[in-house]
């Protein structure tokens, strides 16, 4: 009787704690969005890093970009492969929006989805937006 | 089945814990040798570079329009926002009028006995009473701002420039209490509402940060002289203050110059020819 109890218990226990896995199992949800490569962002097909590593690290490499434009005054990025790559998110030909041009589906619809707010356009400005 | 020894057992939970900590130690030796270890960061190459950057004003050249045309370049491309705009109210609904004390600027016209408090004197040269003196961050040498900042987000550039990192400015308004030339502004709502023409090649700032000359870092960079210098019609000289041969130490070398407050040992880079 008593050993019945426990593993009644264990049981309901288990089902408890997995219960987030089996809320996921029942109800459907929206695959993470792919950024949508336009223009000329699609033509380049080559990017400041690989793309996995673009993928995992983009917050990271802008940190880095802002320290070396703002403190040391580099502006000018090579590449490993061998591009050169102006430091900027908005101004230039050369700079992240200059090759994808359209934020919202680029920047924008991961962001969402992975509800992160980056402050950047707080100060810096999409050139599109602007009329 | 053979019974396992005690030290058996250890020998192989010895080998098994070094398997477990291969693939953290690998991974955190791999990720040297990703992308960004590889690239280089440089200056552009046309970009224009100084040992110690300096201004000269020459006073004489200084009329009431020029002093206001460098002032409107200035606050246009970097976006210093003018609260007396008219705020878009569609675009922009409930923002409020701002108080006219909360004013921010770069580069402004000012009176002679507040530019130059030092050096007022009642008997003081009648044309100086009414010239416009154009005053801005003067740059210094030794500059209180930065010493005061305790986040280093005002910093001084190698270059001389005493420069500002926007995103690291807590807006504790340090530098203002410290500036003893009141070059700094603070912004204490979002300056978006009041900016007339954003343009696109500066960003704005945010609310709760301070903002002041840059000496037109960005121009620079792009190997082109300070706006303020462009539109002066030769009022207004930039140049290597450490260069001997430069166009500033020559104007240097022929006039008589002042800066402001020079007592209290700040060392401005801004020469006034008088």
């Amino acid at each position: 009787m008593n050993k019945n109890m426990i593993i009644m218990g264990l049981v309901i226990f288990v089902l408890a704690v997995l219960s987030p896995f089996w809320f996921n199992m029942i109800t459907t949800t929206e695959a993470a969005p792919k950024p949508e490569l336009l223009g000329k962002a699609k033509e380049e097909k080559k990017c400041v890093l690989e793309k996995y590593d673009m993928r995992a690290n983009h917050p990271s490499l802008l940190d880095e970009w802002r320290d070396s434009v703002v403190r040391d005054s580099n502006r000018q990025y090579t590449a490993a492969n061998g591009h050169a790559y102006g430091m900027s998110l908005s101004t230039g030909e050369n700079s992240c929006l200059g090759c994808h041009e359209d934020k919202a589906k680029f920047c924008d619809s991961c962001h969402t989805y992975a509800s992160v707010d980056p402050y950047c356009w707080e100060c810096h400005t999409n050139p599109k937006e602007i009329k | 089945m053979m019974k396992k020894s005690r030290r058996s057992f250890l020998k192989v939970a010895g080998i098994a814990a070094i398997g477990l900590g291969a693939s953290p130690a690998m991974n955190f030796a791999s990720s040297d040798s990703d992308g960004t270890a590889l690239a280089v960061k440089g200056k552009n190459e046309q970009a224009l570079t100084a040992h110690r950057w300096g201004m000269v004003i020459d006073t004489n050249k200084i009329t009431e329009e020029i002093a206001e045309k460098i002032t409107e370049i200035c606050h246009k491309t970097h976006n210093v926002p003018d609260f007396k705009h008219e705020v878009d109210a569609e675009k922009y609904p409930k923002t409020r009028s701002v108080n006219h004390k909360q004013e921010i600027k770069w580069i402004w016209k000012e009176e002679f006995h507040y530019a130059f408090p030092e050096k007022e004197d009642e008997y003081l040269t009648e044309k100086f009473h009414d010239l416009p003196f154009l005053v801005t961050c003067n740059h210094c040498k030794n500059a209180p701002c930065v010493q005061a900042c305790p986040t280093q987000a005002t910093f001084k550039r190698e270059d001389g420039i005493v420069i500002m990192d926007f995103h690291r400015c807590i807006g504790c308004r340090f530098c203002m209490a410290a500036c003893p030339y009141g070059s700094r502004s603070f912004n204490f709502r979002d300056p978006r509402p009041f900016i007339a023409e954003t343009i696109p090649d500066f960003p704005t700032r945010s609310k709760g940060v301070v903002e002041k000359c840059n000496l037109c870092a960005e121009q620079l960079a792009k190997g082109e002289l300070p706006h303020c210098a462009q539109v002066s019609e030769g009022a207004i000289v930039v140049g290597d203050l450490e260069d001997p041969e430069s166009d500033i130490r020559a104007l240097l070398k022929e006039h008589f110059t002042i800066r402001r407050n020079e007592s209290l040992g700040t060392e401005p880079s801004v020469y006034y020819i008088v």
